[in-house]
């Protein structure tokens, strides 16, 4: 069998999903970078860009990053408490962001 | 272990700080603090009736409309208010106040959030209609002048519609979901504008109290990265259209400097106007009591031109009387 990714449950929010077809929620398997020996956050985000954003990538990014103003949970955490782009993720984590730049 | 159960140990990183028994879910960034969800909700809720007590926002028996446009901000100062009302006893009679522009299909999904929101907070719902409150939709105003000039009469009738709602409903005051950031995005477009009759304004926690309808934002000193979070699991907004760049530099900032939106409500608070410069005066609205600068107020100068079949009087620099 071929070796597989890691299994992560994303969720869009607030208006990101937009930028996805309208989906929310995206059950995805990450294929690890050659020679990495798990998956960060860092490699998580360029994988979205490239997989799954349709249009208007700098919506969600700015640089490596997310732009200023979207939100990140991991696993229900604030990713800044677990080292933002260096944040480690494991099989079936889950992902949220949430724009806060959609008006209220 | 179950997976649950291995995924809180992995991830099982620091206290929280004001509890120090739960794991810390979010670094708050009006303090840096890391602090779990439970305190979250707690501190979030204490410092919104701290907001309300200093700066006595209601008296008891006030009626409240909340203005609701289902956007996260109004959503979630609802639920709020409401739960404050009860627990300390405000003795405020709220009620949820929704426009409808009368635009097919444009207020569908906003207004399907409002009317969740008054089951499930039990506040009573008034939606008013443009037809009521100007006596003419909008669709009819873009059937009669065009799509090329609409944008004038939707943001002065925008403006203008809560508050005309709150008067229709006989409410005392009229609160909104108005946040940190939007109010820092505020002062710094006024200042890049030089609007300084508005920058004095756009701070104050209270405006219009000597109008009919006081205007009061509970949500001054709210960060809106806690708005977002205080519900997100409840999924219960729908987003609203993309803002500009003003509130992107105001993001850019925050990531450098949480503190920094604080810091602009502070500098605008703080902005004095010297005696000499002449402020344009505070009058009102002749037709309407609404305030104006000028004899009629702007809506009433384009519903005046709209009724007499001049629809292009009042967009530029034409003026009726
Ligand atoms: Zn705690
Ligand atoms: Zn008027």
């Amino acid at each position: 069998m071929e070796p597989c990714g890691t299994l992560i449950l994303l969720n869009f929010n607030g208006g990101l999903e937009l930028l996805c077809r309208s989906t929310k929620v995206h059950h995805v398997d990450v294929e690890l970078k050659p020679g990495a020996d798990g998956l960060i956050m860092k490699d998580l985000l360029c994988w979205i860009r490239t997989n799954l954003i349709k249009e208007r990538p700098e919506m969600f990014m700015k640089g490596d990053s997310v732009r200023p103003g979207v939100l990140v949970l991991v696993n229900d955490c604030d990713w800044e408490l677990s080292g933002n782009l260096d944040t480690r993720l494991e099989e079936k984590d889950e992902v949220v962001f949430i724009s806060t730049l959609h008006g209220g | 272990m179950d997976a649950g159960e291995e995924k809180r140990k992995r991830s099982a990183g620091r206290l929280c700080c004001l509890c120090k028994g739960n794991k810390a879910a979010l670094k708050r960034p009006k303090t840096l603090e890391q602090i779990c969800k439970e305190c979250f909700y707690a501190v979030f809720e204490e410092e919104i009736h701290t907001v309300i007590v200093d700066n006595n926002l209601f008296k008891a028996g006030e009626r409240v409309a909340i203005g609701a446009s289902g956007g996260k901000d109004s959503t979630v100062l609802a639920y709020v208010l409401s739960k404050l009302n009860g627990q300390y006893n405000y003795g405020l009679d709220l009620f949820l106040l929704s426009v409808d522009e009368g635009i097919t299909g444009y207020r569908d999904d906003s207004l399907e959030t409002v009317k969740r929101n008054e089951v499930q907070y039990g506040l009573p719902l008034k939606i008013v209609s443009y037809k009521e409150l100007y006596g003419w939709t909008m669709d009819e105003i873009v059937k009669s002048i065009g799509l090329k000039n609409n944008c004038t009469f939707c943001g002065v009738f925008r403006r203008q519609a809560l508050d005309r709602g709150a008067a229709l409903m006989r409410a005392d005051k009229l609160v909104t979901g108005h946040n940190a950031d939007d109010i820092a995005e505020t002062v710094l477009l006024n200042l890049l504008r030089g609007d300084i009759a508005r920058l004095g304004r756009c701070t104050q926690i209270t405006t219009g109290e000597d109008g009919p309808i006081p205007r009061c934002k509970p949500f001054k000193y709210t960060y809106e990265k806690e708005i977002v979070i205080y519900p997100y699991d409840l999924c219960i907004y729908s987003p609203n259209a993309y803002r500009g760049f003003a509130r992107e530099f105001i993001k850019d900032l925050e990531k450098i400097r949480p503190r920094a939106i604080l810091d602009i409500i502070r500098s605008g608070e703080n902005f004095r106007i010297s005696n000499s410069t002449k402020m344009p005066e505070q009058g009102m609205c002749e037709r309407c009591g609404y305030i104006s600068s000028q004899k009629w107020c702007k809506a009433c100068v384009l519903l005046d031109g709209l009724n007499r079949g001049l629809p292009k009087l009042g967009i530029g620099r034409a003026r009726a009387p």
